[in-house]
């Protein structure tokens, strides 16, 4: 069982090894992020009023910021508050949004009616605009960022899983479990959930570069993770508060979010490709949310190539 | 047809419905007063209670939320839009000062992911796996992955320091100075621009990909078409739909995205009286320009759903 198991990593490896490459650059900003505390060199609050606006050199390998902080050691600090907030919104908005679409799409009639209009208004918003808004309302701070964008997470979710949910509701297997008398949250959770498994990984994955976007975003413009806590988007802010950037400041945390952003993205990829061949292009649209033409008439979305319900 | 492009419209004023309700909702269940926002702790304990029922009246705060709400959408239907906490102007002043410049900034990076996504996606499509799709194929993978607004500081930093430039950082409309107006904008435009230009290079590879593998290209080709015209005029037809589609759908990006950028690039736009405008907790000017955002994109959807119907006679014949 377990060497089967290797047999099909070893396997995806050789197909896929930039996704593999991806996957290794992305658990090693993992790891750095765990180890923070123990592997960088300096304290990431600590100001140092002798060492001010130093060039990365022999003592700082990425300078030091407007008080002396040293860079490399907040961006270490920082992988560790831009992941926890990323992991956790995708986690949150993923789970949520791909139970409701379950739901939705197992039990269907007026409660999917209204769920589909809930997700509409929900993706009618620009991401970070509404991100923006929720975490005005309730306040910031490391909870308040979180829900904001695992609320904008929430509908892609739904709609890809309750897609899924709809043809996984016609198989006998289901029907089996209907006619033996098993109750609908039996069929829902025992049956019609674990077919939703794949999908859900792809989706989580995908989401994951674009949760650390957002969240870089929101501290770029001091709407994120309060100050002083050092997170990638913060420390792009902090940069550019001098009247003269420098550039130091602003290289290496934009660095740290695109080397992760792409790391994570083509795990993704890879792990798209694998689970399912048919899910791109067209479940690409409905991951990254092109699927809100689903108003449009039917013959309009079986007429765009291999747009069959995966 | 009609009855159709009828019925999406009448479902684009109930989303747009919904998401005012969501945006008053959301905005209403500040936790704090906003009389603190507007007057910081220390002005607002100073002040007599019977002081604050009256601004709170004047601020049209203090009426049951239902009120709130309808005159709201009062103001919205008359134009007004109210006025901000903090300035004198209200806030159609503010969209109509500062409004054209993010509308610039979109349709000039709507045109700019065009004229580069669409060339890239069709080089990578003729010879799938070659050097030309790989160089594509890569470079559109790291331009999904870099944040847009953390390239515009690189670009504002590099043309600082290599040619101490600095683009213009007040407001100048089009039609006052072209070319200063043409500074401001492009900075923002490219990157955004690009960003979404990568999305569309690849959706119009795989598209074509799969439209270049059906019966009626290779019937062009057996009969002896060229390629160029096999691929640009049979073949690319169909397979624009899908990318249209993403084109209308990535607009949320560049919506979204717009804010950090022109904070990045210091653009004095819309973005950047939003972000000031939640920093500040200035309600009114935040729940209309979140709503203007919001009915933007949903505008646009609906008028991508209309250009399938155009483009795609099965639909419009239906």
């Amino acid at each position: 069982m377990q060497s089967q198991a290797l047999r099909e990593l070893g396997g995806f490896a050789r197909r896929n090894k930039l996704s593999v490459a991806g996957g290794l650059v992305g658990l090693l900003v993992v790891l750095v992020a765990l180890t923070a505390p123990w592997i960088a060199p300096r304290e990431p609050l600590k100001a140092d009023f002798r060492r001010m606006n130093k060039p990365p050199d022999a003592q700082s390998f990425f300078g030091t910021d407007q008080v002396g902080r040293d860079t490399l050691s907040r961006v270490m600090h920082g992988a560790r508050t831009s992941l926890f907030v990323a992991f956790s919104a995708v986690l949150l908005g993923t789970t949520v949004g791909s139970l409701w679409g379950v739901s939705c799409g197992y039990l269907g009639g007026r409660f999917d009616l209204v769920s589909q209009r809930i997700m509409e208004v929900l993706q009618a918003f620009p991401d970070l605009i509404l991100a923006m808004a929720i975490s005005m309302a309730i306040g910031t701070g490391l909870p308040a960022v979180i829900a904001a964008i695992a609320i904008t997470r929430i509908p892609f979710g739904g709609r890809v899983i309750r897609s899924v949910a709809i043809s996984v509701r016609e198989m006998p297997f289901v029907e089996a479990g209907r006619a033996a008398g098993a109750s609908q949250l039996r069929v829902m959770s025992l049956h019609v959930l674990p077919q939703c498994v794949a999908p859900y990984l792809v989706l989580a994955t995908t989401h994951l570069g674009v949760a650390i976007v957002i969240e870089a975003a929101l501290g770029f413009l001091g709407v994120g993770v309060p100050p002083p806590t050092p997170t990638w988007g913060n420390m792009l802010a902090d940069a550019i508060t001098g009247l003269v950037p420098h550039w130091w400041l602003v290289l290496f945390p934009g660095l740290a979010i695109t080397v992760t952003v792409l790391a994570f993205n083509l795990l993704g990829d890879g792990i798209r490709d694998t689970l399912d061949p048919k899910l791109s292009p067209a479940v690409l649209r409905l991951v990254t949310g092109a699927g809100k033409s689903t108003a449009a008439p039917a013959s309009a979305t079986a007429t765009k190539p291999s747009d069959a319900p995966a | 047809m009609q009855k159709y492009l009828l019925r999406r419209a009448f479902f684009a004023l109930g989303t747009l419905i919904g998401v005012s309700l969501i945006i008053f909702v959301v905005l209403r269940i500040l936790p704090g007063d906003p009389l603190v926002a507007i007057l910081g702790v220390e002005g607002h304990a100073k002040m007599a209670p019977a002081d604050r029922e009256a601004l709170m009246r004047d601020l049209g705060l203090s009426d049951s939320l239902p009120v709130q709400y309808a005159r709201w959408m009062r103001d919205i239907a008359v134009g007004e839009l109210g006025k901000s906490f903090f300035r004198g102007d209200t806030v159609r002043d503010l969209i109509l000062h500062r409004g054209p410049l993010s509308g610039e900034i979109a349709i000039l990076a709507l045109i700019i992911s065009w004229l580069v996504g669409l060339p890239v996606g069709i080089l990578s499509a003729i010879r799938p796996n070659g050097w030309a799709d790989a160089v594509a194929r890569s470079l559109s993978v790291l331009f999904i992955a870099v944040p847009g607004f953390w390239l515009g500081l690189l670009i504002v930093l590099a043309l600082l320091f290599w040619f101490g430039y600095k683009a213009p950082i007040i407001i100048v409309q089009l039609w006052e100075d072209p070319w200063q107006n043409f500074q401001l904008v492009i900075g923002p435009a490219a990157v955004l621009g690009l960003a979404q230009g990568a999305y569309i290079a690849r959706m119009a590879r795989s598209c074509l990909l799969e439209v270049i593998r059906e019966d009626y290209v290779r019937t062009a080709r057996a009969k002896g078409t060229v390629e160029r015209s096999v691929v640009l005029r049979h073949a690319l037809p169909n397979a624009l739909l899908p990318v249209i589609t993403i084109s209308g759908v990535l607009l949320g990006f560049v919506l979204g995205g717009s804010v950090a950028v022109e904070q990045a690039f210091g653009v004095p736009g819309l973005g950047r009286a939003l972000v000031v405008a939640i920093v500040e907790r200035d309600i009114v000017v935040v729940q209309n320009l979140v709503l203007l955002y919001a009915a933007i994109f949903v505008l646009v959807n609906v008028l991508v759903d209309m250009s399938y119907a155009w483009l795609d006679p099965r639909i419009r014949y239906q």
